[in-house]
């Protein structure tokens, strides 16, 4: 029912532009005069004060009423009616709905990055709400410094230290992986590459970076982590079946395509006149691209790497898949590891009650991550301004 | 040593002062550029000689700043271009593929048009070169090869106090200025400047051109221009560029007063270009 009010309120709008138009216009003929504004924004602004007017009338009569009462449909005309009618009657030569209209789509604008702000605010505070709610039961000393985490154990542990320690190792191995691997494509693609081979390698990348993570993890799973392993036992090194090696190798091969793409367009974007000056002076091109191209495109270099860090401690799917469910704390990457982002969906997978300690315990680890992350940005952001050479 | 050129459109080839020595730091023959099909320069020769300003003027698209870019080779950065005829520096062929670009580009250095200094600070900016050449042994050594260029470049006594700032953030004319010293810091024999005022303010543009003639008693200077009067005051030499080729050359106080070409004369009274 509401969404036949909703297509009866898009429907008043339409008609409101039409008439505010067609008024306009006559306007203009009949006066043989110049109108301040062009006959559409006449329209535009009845039109937007139709739809704001029917609209908020008509949820409002919703929330009284029920959303299935045909009393919405009524309440969207007057809405409407009350809104565009006194527009329609200022309508002068003169009527500057130009600049009202202009201040209507700024107001529009603004509202829509709000919802997104407070979004967020809101995801913060139920996340803080509810691990308060778990300190309750559990002490917070317990959770930042114990070592043991085993919270289905009898009695349970929650401890998130092994957690902490699970994520940094992976998080550690797959930079390494990717950090180098993806910033040194990067140079070559922008720097070195002929334009034709660089059009084909960067949607090759790309797609790297599309394929799903299930479908890495379980590459993960089945064929790098017994790899590792035969390799390690071949040479005799003890090695789990699932390790926080393979899980960490692919991960980094997941960020490679976001390192060496950002990476690719930042050093694009540095002027092609500072290369100039460079091979002026006679330097190399390998002397201008250390001394002059990276340093300039570093900010966005940085701020790449901070955004794969990000998705690497965020990743869920190759780490259960490839690392296991072992809380352990240890920093021999040859060993099963959890991390944060997977016990947080072991915790809430299935049917679960949500007063529990051991349910509330994700929220807390939500919260941990979410510092985590926020941390990082902070490094990242007093590293650029540190070391930024700003050019132009 | 090649001899002077024999060339129809030199102005009153007895006479010019500048070239009577017969002593050419830059010399160019036959020289053709093609980017892609286009031919850009056709059959060019000219003979620059040493401590002496020389200027390039014409109209846009005549291919004075293409020429100028050869000195140097830095038209190997664009890959479409080909060169062919001779162009040598010192009786050196720099085409030659046993010439070492990095060691040319040392002692030809340029100034561009639009003022590039590193997002560095300042000295760093200075030091670029001489750093990557190897030129100071140490600390000292490096100081003083940033403060003699700086000063040559007239810009220490504003920038003496701030070296670490960054020099962005210098204006348009010390910024240029800065590029100039950086080019001066290599120990160059020859400075190329392609238009280096056009984005500089009137007072800004008078300070280069200043230094550009106290530079004079040591360097051996090519500027492309597009202000005749520039052309007049700066240079003793003028070269005409038009449609590709080297329409006429010599003095420039003769060039400006008794052009030889009626194509010469037609540009310099503003009558086309």
């Amino acid at each position: 029912m509401f969404l036949w009010t909703l297509l009866l309120v898009v429907l008043l709008a339409a008609g409101a532009y039409m008439a505010g138009r067609q008024r306009a216009i006559a306007l203009q003929g009949a006066a043989g005069v110049r109108l301040h504004s062009l006959p559409s924004y006449h329209g535009y602004l009845l039109a937007a004060a139709a739809l704001i007017g029917g609209l908020a009338l008509a949820i409002a009569t919703a929330l009284a009423f029920g959303v299935h009462s045909p009393l919405t449909a009524v309440a969207a005309v007057i809405g409407a009616a009350i809104a565009a009618v006194p527009l329609y009657g200022k309508d002068t030569p003169d009527f500057r709905a130009r600049n009202l209209f202009e201040r209507v789509v700024l107001v529009v604008l603004v509202l829509c990055s709000g919802v997104a702000v407070l979004t967020t605010i809101g995801i913060v505070f139920s996340v803080v709400w509810e691990t308060l709610i778990f300190f309750r039961s559990v002490s917070p000393f317990e959770f930042l410094l114990n070592t043991k985490w085993a919270p289905t154990g009898t009695p349970p542990s929650f401890g998130f230290l092994p957690l902490l320690a699970g994520t940094f190792l992976v998080t550690f191995i797959a930079i390494v992986v990717a950090g180098p691997l993806g910033l040194l494509s990067a140079i070559y693609m922008a720097e070195y590459a002929t334009p034709r081979l660089r059009s084909v390698l960067k949607p090759v990348l790309e797609i790297l970076a599309g394929i799903p993570t299930v479908v890495l993890g379980f590459f993960a799973a089945l064929v790098v982590a017994p790899l590792i392993r035969n390799a390690g036992i071949s040479v005799g090194l003890e090695v789990a079946s699932e390790s926080a090696l393979a899980a960490g190798l692919v991960m980094g091969m997941m960020i490679v395509p976001l390192i060496s793409s950002l990476s690719d367009d930042i050093i694009n974007a540095v002027p092609q006149s500072l290369r100039d000056g460079s091979y002026a002076l006679g330097a190399t091109k390998s002397e201008t691209i250390k001394r002059v191209v990276i340093p300039a495109a570093l900010p966005g270099i940085v701020s790449a790497f901070m955004l794969a860090i990000s998705r690497a401690v965020g990743e869920t799917m190759i780490v259960v898949m490839a690392a296991g469910l072992a809380a352990n704390l240890t920093a021999n990457p040859l060993a099963a590891v959890t991390t944060i982002t997977v016990q947080i969906a072991t915790l809430l997978v299935g049917d679960q009650e949500f007063d529990s300690p051991k349910t509330l315990s994700a929220f807390a680890l939500g919260f941990v991550l979410f510092f985590f992350t926020l941390f990082l940005n902070y490094i990242a952001l007093r590293i650029v301004q540190k070391y930024r050479e700003q050019y132009d | 040593m090649n001899a002077p050129v024999p060339h129809q459109t030199l102005v009153t080839p007895e006479k010019p002062k500048a070239l009577a020595s017969g002593q050419f730091k830059v010399t160019a023959r036959d020289v053709d550029v093609y980017y892609g099909d286009k031919q850009a320069i056709k059959s060019l020769s000219i003979d620059i000689p040493d401590r002496s300003v020389s200027a390039f003027i014409g109209p846009s698209g005549c291919g004075k700043s293409t020429f100028l870019r050869c000195i140097n080779r830095m038209n190997d950065t664009i890959p479409a271009c080909r060169v062919t005829g001779d162009i040598t520096v010192d009786g050196n062929d720099i085409y030659d593929p046993n010439i070492d670009v990095v060691q040319l580009r040392a002692k030809v250095g340029m100034v561009f048009q639009k003022p590039n200094p590193f997002p560095k600070p300042i000295y760093e900016n200075v030091a670029y070169g001489p750093r990557i050449h190897g030129l100071a042994r140490d600390k000292t050594e490096l100081d003083q090869i940033v403060e003699k260029s700086l000063r040559k470049a007239g810009l220490w006594e504003e920038v003496k106090d701030r070296l670490q700032n960054p020099g962005t953030g210098l204006s348009g004319g010390q910024q240029q200025r800065l590029c100039i010293a950086r080019a001066i810091a290599v120990n160059p024999e020859v400075i190329l400047m392609d238009e280096p005022c056009s984005a500089l303010d009137p007072i800004a543009t008078a300070r280069i051109e200043e230094l550009i003639d106290e530079l004079r008693q040591n360097y051996c200077i090519v500027i492309v221009t597009h202000s005749m009067q520039q052309a007049a005051r700066v240079s003793q030499l003028t070269a005409f560029f038009h449609l590709g080729t080297l329409v006429e050359y010599g003095d420039t106080d003769e060039m400006f007063t008794a052009p030889q070409e009626k194509r010469t004369q037609d540009y310099i009274t503003g009558r086309f270009g």
